[in-house]
């Protein structure tokens, strides 16, 4: 069937057809490529990487990056600081927002409309840093484990996209019916609404998960305290505060110091290695979960 | 009709659908939507519209002893003593480029790749494609700079040694005052312009495949197909995604920046909201920084209402 279709292209298709090709290829390899890269770096000998000689496979293999990471109690405080900001986090993020999505998206809530709007000027117009800061400071919340849980625990955006979802997909008639029975609006939302939006909280579950992850901004800003840094701060010591030119200019890192630095000739190898290790639990799921990101996007964009 | 008289209030269902219905006569009925909401408002009022109130440190003295509200009114003191600044142009000037530079190459990128993704027959390959270009959008800012230096050290980076074997050993990329727009464009395009083809791709796989078969007919070209079905069928997206753009034309990605800045490339990296952050959080000039704060949220918002009228006029898209 190929071959009949072929024959009826014109010179003019194939020749499209092959450059969408190429571009295609393109598009793959400088975006693969360095993914691929680090992580051949991150097993192989750095003055090998550093002078070119490693391009398609490891060579001089050796674990001593991962070894030395795996020694290092700075990266594993950050992650298990990141773990329990992450989950509980996100907790918070869902039962503050899909609730409140549902209730916006009852055509009967007379304030919907209003709160909404309210709601959306947010994401345009805000106080700017400093008074959010001194907000927050005053609220006793700097230098605490809360300042990652609970401002701006409602993203705009998130509560958008499912009440978009609910709006679409909860039929009004259900609510009508079940109401006539008795069925309260809580009881309606706890045992119809949440069996049916596994989808949508699924997605914006994620997307304040990957959030909440890769936060670098809140720990810069109110967190001083090595106890309670989260990974990200930590990988900015070791990748960036640490050797950043030879002439060791940039280590002005706020632990980096404490530890001391890793011998240059291992450098390398330790910040690829760090690389994946800090990536790898997104990088796991993400094949599994890509779908759901991928509706999370298009139902969004629905009604922007 | 039915909801209401269902839920009304039971005794005298008549009188309750003959009576307009307002926030505060349903309030009893809905009480439950209301506690399902009130957490949200409760957050996005603290942590959203408090620190807006708080914008008028902009115009006074801070006096920690009085307050917030406390200090003397000083006007517009703090905006003249920022215009004033030997500094003012060059920070407004890295902004704008930084921005520009963003939109005009970063915004065109993932309408392009979206309209190749789309062309690719061959389904298992666009699957992989996707999964790839989407990927680099989930690695964090931290770990996208960490990324750049050493893949891009001059020293003993990959980059630094195909620049010197190239014949440019006296470029450091990483800290050149004419690379750093360069290497922060084109890095934030390898990172999100899979992600943000998503929604292009959206919109075209909405297209009625009607519309090929009967292009096919009158005997279109695949490039004539690309050019006068799946670009118009794009242009609703791309007009509000530029609108939504244009508006936030000032904020640029202040964690990657202040990543990427050092010593040698902060004549041309810094911009607004690093220098806010440098001001206000390190030096504590808490006035001083809310003005430079403001003026540039006030100058996004020109930007996102003067696109959005010049769409209005033009082509009848809009936001409101």
């Amino acid at each position: 069937m190929d071959a009949i279709r072929v024959k009826h292209k014109s010179w003019n298709d194939l020749l499209f057809d092959a450059v969408i090709i190429v571009l295609c290829l393109f598009a793959f390899l400088i975006v693969a490529y360095p993914l691929y890269f680090v992580i051949i770096a991150s097993v192989s000998d750095s003055t090998l990487v550093s002078t070119g000689k490693v391009t398609l496979f490891p060579r001089g293999f050796s674990l001593f990056g991962y070894k030395e990471i795996l020694n290092d109690s700075r990266i594993w405080t950050g992650y298990g600081n990141t773990i329990l900001y992450t989950f509980l986090g996100t907790f918070v993020n869902l039962l503050f927002t899909v609730p409140a999505a549902y209730a916006l998206s009852r055509p009967e809530f007379r304030a919907r409309r209003f709160i909404m709007f309210a709601f959306v000027i947010t994401m345009f117009f805000n106080g700017g840093l400093i008074p959010t800061y001194l907000l927050i400071k005053g609220l006793h919340m700097t230098n605490t484990m809360w300042v990652f849980i609970f401002p701006f625990c409602v993203n705009v955006f998130n509560l958008i996209i499912t009440r978009t979802f609910f709006d679409n997909s909860i039929p009004k008639e259900l609510y009508e019916a079940a109401s006539i029975d008795g069925c309260s609006h809580f009881r309606f939302f706890w045992s119809i609404v949440m069996p049916l939006s596994k989808a949508i909280i699924s997605v914006v579950g994620l997307y304040y998960l990957v959030a909440h992850w890769n936060d670098f901004f809140t720990a810069l800003v109110y967190v001083r305290d090595n106890h309670l840094q989260p990974l990200q701060i930590v990988l900015r010591d070791i990748l960036l505060s640490n050797q950043v030119f030879s002439g060791g200019a940039g280590s002005g890192g706020s632990s980096a110091g404490a530890s001391g630095g890793y011998a240059q000739r291992y450098a390398d190898q330790i910040k690829y290695g760090v690389i994946i290790v800090s990536t790898l639990p997104i990088l796991v799921v993400y094949p599994f979960i890509q779908k759901y990101f991928e509706k999370g996007v298009m139902i969004g964009s629905v009604k922007g | 009709m039915s909801t209401r008289s269902a839920s009304g209030t039971g005794k005298r269902p008549e009188l309750a659908l003959a009576r307009k219905q307002t926030v505060f006569n349903t309030f009893t009925r809905d009480y439950q939507l209301w506690v399902m909401v009130l957490p949200a408002i409760i957050v996005i009022a603290l942590f959203n519209y408090v620190p807006m109130y708080g914008i008028q440190l902009a115009f006074r003295d801070y006096d920690f002893a009085k307050g917030l509200t406390g200090g003397e009114w000083r006007g517009l003191f703090y905006f003249k003593q920022f215009i004033d600044n030997y500094m003012f142009v060059d920070i407004l000037k890295n902004t704008v480029t930084v921005s520009l530079a963003t939109i005009l190459i970063g915004f065109p990128a993932p309408i392009i790749l979206a309209l190749v993704i789309n062309q690719l027959r061959w389904k298992r390959a666009k699957k992989v494609l996707q999964t790839t270009v989407y990927l680099p959008h989930f690695i964090s800012i931290v770990v996208m700079v960490g990324l750049l230096n050493v893949l891009l050290s001059p020293n003993t980076g990959i980059g630094g040694y195909i620049m010197a074997s190239l014949g440019f050993e006296d470029i450091n990329l990483l800290a050149d005052v004419n690379t750093f727009v360069p290497v922060y464009v084109l890095s934030d395009i390898w990172q999100h312009c899979g992600w943000n083809s998503i929604i292009f791709l959206a919109a075209l796989s909405s297209v009625d495949p009607q519309l090929y078969d009967s292009s096919k007919i009158d005997g279109a070209s695949r490039w004539q197909t690309i050019k006068h079905i799946d670009l118009p069928a794009l242009v609703p997206t791309i007009i509000i995604l530029f609108i939504l753009t244009m508006g936030n034309v000032l904020g640029t990605g202040f964690e990657k920046i202040f990543l990427m800045q050092n010593t040698l490339n902060l004549p041309v990296s810094e911009v607004i909201a690093t220098y806010v952050y440098k001001i206000g959080i390190i030096s504590n000039q808490i006035s001083y920084s809310s003005a430079i704060g403001l003026f540039n949220t006030v100058i996004n918002f020109i930007f996102l209402f003067a696109t959005n009228a010049i769409s209005k006029r033009v082509s009848n898209t809009s936001l409101w």
